[in-house]
């Protein structure tokens, strides 16, 4: 049974990896992410306005050799689909089986993957919202990379939610990011996305530096890497694993102040988002504090931080959603601040009601995502005002994504409404209270608003020809199932129910929601649903504030980060790069040049110099030579004189010596 | 055993000289005398039991004090086997075409024995042969089949670790004065620490040997005879000098100047620290800024190889628990075995971009993902790997390295390292997306889809970085023992 544990992650990864070689095989030209449904590019109103996007491809060619081609690529989403279910089936084994499987990955250190209760739940719901998006993307018929990219994503967040040690968890935290680089990306054709994909992965990457850092403190702090003797490490260390932690989930969770690139990560396909803003991805964050809240129990002001961050985050981000004209935008912020209520869940030690908010939102998110992606194909527009009946024209996503709507708006009896109240009601700081209670309110007018405009009587967009997602069995099963989770997930409040799902969690029995805060939270609900009914039929815009830094635009989390960070790096990069050119280099081509002219000045005055004397000591020799020639004539009366000469000169000396 | 492995190259570059070949034929033969060569390390990586493996020891200057002694351990058989790897893919790159293959391949055969005999060589004599001779034949590579402004790169790459080799030669000589009885014999000197009595005359000798491995490996600012050699250097010149002649740098600090001054490396554990710090950041941070490919694929290695000088350091930290400074050693020697991988790759695909387009620079492309759709997943693999992303080899080492780092004691140190990770992804995908996605840019016309040759020499080493990145056991297993006793050796 433990080896199973590993076929769990192994058999999506080694299919998607196989897929995505099987994309490249095949053809040497291709055509890389032309869809055959031709998702019309967009995003966040302002940087891909005027942007022709996907529409600007090459259509999915017939090209010579582009029929094997196609033949694989058909296959690539039955054999993802098998491949989830199989997964699926892989999950709810190891759920009720619970195995563990260990290795040694570093020295000394013990890595591997457990099913404990938690793990279980989690396992079960990626497995499922997996193959649910696999499925309706099937429909779709998209291409092998695609299905390739998705499986992975989904095996990395599986090692994920498995994972027992430090090691293994970053491994497929930062395998996941890189799948979302990709799928960001997926319509690399645009440069925009491009830009997009690498905000997401540079700055959740950001995050990620915390587990590597939590990961030396944690083998500093207890000799060993596993994730259940976290809490047991010492003072300082304690607090800095937390730290890490932290930062790294709030990064990969999209909460404050790491929200805008879920606001960037719109780029990737509608069923990438409906993956990555539910089960997976964001989930993980929520999942990691989750994990390990006794750590941040333990700390004391972990959990306090955490709380603000998710409480804080769940209020802003959703005036965020409220302030959006675009329905992809509104339900990325609504992610943000939903995700914020399981981190404040996590902060506030109510873990089995945080992993119930997490699985039912995963339900909720993956379905109004993939209804979005439906109308986005078929109408070719995001735009809210421009999305007025649509769900009147697709009864099946209509009436689906209204009963999303509806849950995420925490309206009873559906999911949401109770998940999020068995988490309120462990909050007990009063003003943590008031700031989470003031989101729950942004959330039903956020969710109406939604749930309004496309059920609003009116003209649609004239819908795009020839496209029909979501049509079929492949196109309502998921979002039946989908809807039904979203639907009735709600049971789990019960409190006999309850108590049995903490237990299945295995953490100690939480107060769960009471009735009569579930009547409060309900009523105000239905409330505030009913205020944003009446002021949008008196066709009042709500929040029309429109500045930079304002809720329309994300708070300009974005800009800041890239005036605050990412502009002052790049001009020291630069500054380093002109540095290294000028100065380093240049230092030591000065130095080789001074070499140089030491060598010139050796040469001229002094090697010259003392070649000059050598020179003039020879030809001063020579010409001393010369002279003393000039006596040698060779004839007898000459030498006679000199010598006469000689003499006399001698007879001098002497004399004069004398 | 090892001697043959040494010198097989060697002896195949000789008979290329001889014999008149067809360019076509020549590369063949390098072809099969590299491929012989990997099995022969094969063979010796099978037989290996722990300890001093395949030892020679014979004499050859007793005069000296020095002999011919070869021998392998786990941290120098890796290494071994990533250059017997990389010179066998380089061979198979060459396929591909290249001008007087003869010449050219007798030389990188030269460059293999030499390669081979630095990671071997167990006498400091032997090892400094090796080491300067490394710096000739790559002197000639760059000289003769490199572009660019050639003649100016090779003549200042020359000088540059010529001159550091020198200084490395100085602190050999003030190992062989310090030892009683005088020797170069490594063993012999580790054994018995020279400067025992004298540890103040220890300082100097290993700034010598520092300085003279930092200009190899290279470390800032050592630095700057790397990025003009690489970017002037043929891709499989590339993909040696990067992949196995920085190594020698790095493998020296760990095989000669850590054994043999333990105390000195204790005492000045903080600054080498402080300078793999500041190697890795500065490294990441400058080729963040750069424009053209395979410059700034030079300054990644500036990076990467900050970390081992960082895990090198973290070895000293006596203090520091003894299991975390392990762990950075192991990640410190799979650094060096994974960055030969990666970068070996990184630079074959440069080579690519030569061929077909004559440039490097960052801003004349674009789009490539469209013509070539192989090229494009090789190249993002390779910078994936590159980047340190868990899966591959890279991960394995720094993982190792920050956590033994942080783990030793130095947060600081390595909270500052791990922003390097980051710097390095931001860079990485600032190429991919400039180079292969969005519309086409002035060149992208020309860039063709990989040819099976250049195929066939990348995706070995991009697969086995895979492995060593998913199932590690096998090589760790091999480093662990030798990272102890290197951990052992220093806290003496």
């Amino acid at each position: 049974m433990n080896g199973l544990l590993w076929v769990l992650p192994g058999l999506p990864a080694v299919s998607g990896a196989l897929l995505l070689i099987a994309h490249l095989v095949p053809s040497r030209r291709h055509d890389g992410g032309a869809e055959p449904y031709g998702e019309p590019a967009r995003g966040r109103s302002g940087w891909a306005s005027g942007k022709g996007g996907a529409h600007g491809e090459p259509a999915a060619g017939r090209r010579p050799g582009g029929l094997l081609r196609g033949a694989r690529e058909g296959l690539a989403g039955p054999v993802a689909v098998l491949v989830a279910v199989v997964t699926l089936l892989v999950a709810v084994l190891v759920a009720v089986d619970r195995p563990r499987a260990d290795t040694v990955l570093f020295d000394g250190l013990r890595s591997g993957l457990a099913v404990d209760g938690l793990s279980a739940v989690m396992v079960v719901t990626v497995a499922a919202v997996a193959l649910a998006v696999l499925a309706f993307a099937a429909g779709e018929a998209r291409d092998a990379r695609f299905f390739g990219l998705m499986l992975l994503f989904t095996a990395a967040m599986l090692v994920t939610v498995t994972a027992a040690d430090l090691a293994l968890l970053l491994m497929a935290w930062e395998v996941m990011g890189a799948m979302s680089y990709a799928l960001i990306g997926y319509r690399w054709h645009d440069a925009e996305h491009a830009r997009s994909a690498d905000l997401a992965f540079v700055t959740t990457r950001a995050g990620d530096l915390g587990l590597y850092l939590a990961a030396g403190c944690a083998l500093a702090g207890t000799g060993s890497l596993s994730l259940a003797a976290l809490p047991a490490a010492g003072s300082p260390w304690a607090h800095l694993i937390a730290a890490g932690i932290v930062v790294a989930a709030l990064g990969k969770s999209a909460q404050l102040p790491f929200s805008f690139w879920l606001s960037r990560a719109m780029a990737g396909p509608s069923a990438v988002s409906a993956l990555l803003h539910s089960a997976t991805m964001v989930a993980a964050g929520a999942y990691l504090l989750l994990r390990v809240e006794p750590l941040l129990a333990a700390t004391g002001w972990a959990a306090t931080l955490v709380a603000w961050a998710g409480a804080l985050t769940a209020l802003l981000l959703g005036a965020v959603a409220l302030a959006q004209r675009d329905l992809k935008q509104l339900l990325a912020a609504s992610t943000c601040a939903q995700v914020g209520f399981m981190v404040l869940a996590a902060g506030v030690a109510a873990v089995a009601g945080g992993v119930a908010h997490l699985v039912a939102h995963a339900a909720v998110k993956s379905l109004l995502f993939l209804c979005a992606g439906v109308w986005l194909t078929t109408l070719g527009t995001e735009d809210l005002v421009r999305l007025r009946g649509a769900a009147r024209r697709h009864p099946v996503t209509g009436v689906t994504f209204g009963i999303g709507a509806a849950a995420l708006a925490g309206l009873p009896p559906l999911s949401l409404w109770v998940t999020k109240d068995a988490v309120l009601a462990s909050v007990h700081p009063p003003a943590l209270r008031v700031v989470a209670f003031a989101a729950t309110l942004l959330a039903a007018a956020y969710a109406t608003k939604a749930l309004i405009v496309v059920w609003r009587p009116g003209a649609p967009a004239p819908p795009q020809p020839g496209k029909r997602p979501g049509e079929g069995p492949l196109g309502w099963a998921p979002l039946a199932a989908l809807a039904l989770a979203a639907a009735g997930f709600g049971v789990v409040g019960v409190p006999v129910v309850f108590d049995g799902w903490a237990g299945l969690l295995g953490v100690p029995a939480e107060r769960g929601p009471g009735a009569a805060e579930l009547a409060v939270s309900g009523g105000l609900a239905v409330v505030v649903a009913g205020l944003v009914l009446a002021v949008r039929r008196r066709g009042v815009r709500p929040l029309g504030v429109d500045l930079w830094w304002g809720p329309a635009r994300w708070f300009g989390l974005e800009r800041v980060a890239r005036t605050a960070v990412a502009r002052p790096v790049m001009a020291l990069a630069g500054a380093l790069a002109r540095f290294d050119d000028r100065v380093i280099d240049g230092a030591v081509h000065g130095a080789a040049r001074a070499v140089t002219r030491a060598a010139g000045i050796a040469r001229t005055p002094v090697e010259t110099g003392i070649d000059g004397v050598v020179r003039a000591v020879a030809a001063g020799a020579g010409r001393l030579g010369t002279l003393a020639r000039r006596p040698q004539t060779g004839q007898a009366h000459l030498y006679l004189a000199q010598a006469a000469i000689g003499l006399a000169l001698l007879a001098v000396v002497i004399a004069l010596v004398r | 055993m090892l001697t043959i492995v040494i010198f097989l190259p060697l002896a195949a570059a000789t008979l290329l000289a001889l014999r008149g070949l067809g360019g076509r034929r020549a590369i063949w033969v390098w072809i099969a005398a590299t491929a012989v060569d990997l099995i022969l390390v094969a063979a010796m990586w099978l037989g290996y039991r722990g300890g001093i493996g395949h030892e020679t020891r014979l004499r050859w200057i007793p005069s000296a004090g020095a002999g011919y002694h070869v021998g392998v351990d786990g941290m120098s058989l890796p290494l071994i086997a990533m250059t017997a790897l990389l010179f066998l893919l380089c061979a198979v790159y060459s396929l591909r075409g290249t001008e007087r293959p003869r010449s050219y391949a007798a030389l990188f055969l030269f460059l293999q024995t030499v390669s081979i005999g630095v990671f071997a060589a167990l006498d400091l004599l032997l090892f400094f042969v090796f080491f300067d001779l490394s710096i000739v034949g790559m002197y000639f590579v760059i000289v003769g089949w490199g572009h660019g402004d050639r003649a100016r790169s090779a003549l200042t790459f020359f000088l540059y670790t010529f001159l550091g080799s020198l200084v490395l030669l100085l602190g050999f000589i003030g190992l062989f004065l310090g030892a009683e009885p005088h020797t170069f014999d490594l063993t012999d000197l580790a054994a018995n620490p020279p400067f025992s009595g004298s540890p103040g005359s220890a300082a100097p000798v290993l700034i010598a040997i520092f300085v003279g491995f930092a200009v190899k490996t290279p470390v800032v600012p050592l630095h700057t005879w790397l990025p003009p050699a690489h970017t002037d250097a043929p891709a499989a010149g590339s993909a040696v000098l990067a992949g196995v002649l920085l190594k020698m740098g790095t493998y020296g600090l760990a095989r000669i100047a850590l054994p043999t001054l333990p105390v000195a490396w204790q005492r000045y554990a903080w600054v080498i620290i402080a300078i793999g710090v500041v190697s890795l950041l500065y490294g990441a941070l400058v080729a963040l800024a750069q424009e053209n490919l395979k410059r700034l694929i030079a300054y990644t290695s500036v990076n990467h190889m900050g970390y081992i000088v960082l895990a090198l350091g973290a070895a000293g930290l006596v203090a520091g628990d003894v299991r975390a400074r392990e762990l950075a050693v192991t990640g410190a020697v799979t650094q060096m075995v994974g960055h030969g991988l990666v970068t070996g790759a990184l630079f074959l695909l440069t080579g690519v971009f030569w061929d077909r387009a004559r440039a490097y620079e960052l801003n004349r492309f674009g789009g490539i993902a469209a013509n070539a759709p192989i090229l494009t997943a090789l190249t993002a693999v390779a910078a994936f790997a590159s980047l340190g992303l868990p899966g591959f080899s890279g991960f394995i080492a720094e993982f190792q390295i920050l956590a033994g780092v942080i783990g030793a004691g130095a947060v600081v140190a390595g909270a500052l390292a791990v922003l390097g990770i980051l710097i390095t992804a931001a860079l990485f995908l600032r190429v991919l997306r400039k180079v292969f996605l969005g519309g086409p840019g002035e060149l992208t016309g020309r860039v063709t889809e990989v040819r099976p040759a250049e195929l066939a020499a990348v995706a070995p080493l991009l697969a086995l970085s895979l492995i060593i990145g998913i199932a590690p056991r096998w090589l760790l297993d091999l480093i662990d023992p030798v990272a102890a006793a290197l951990v052992a050796l220093v806290s003496r």
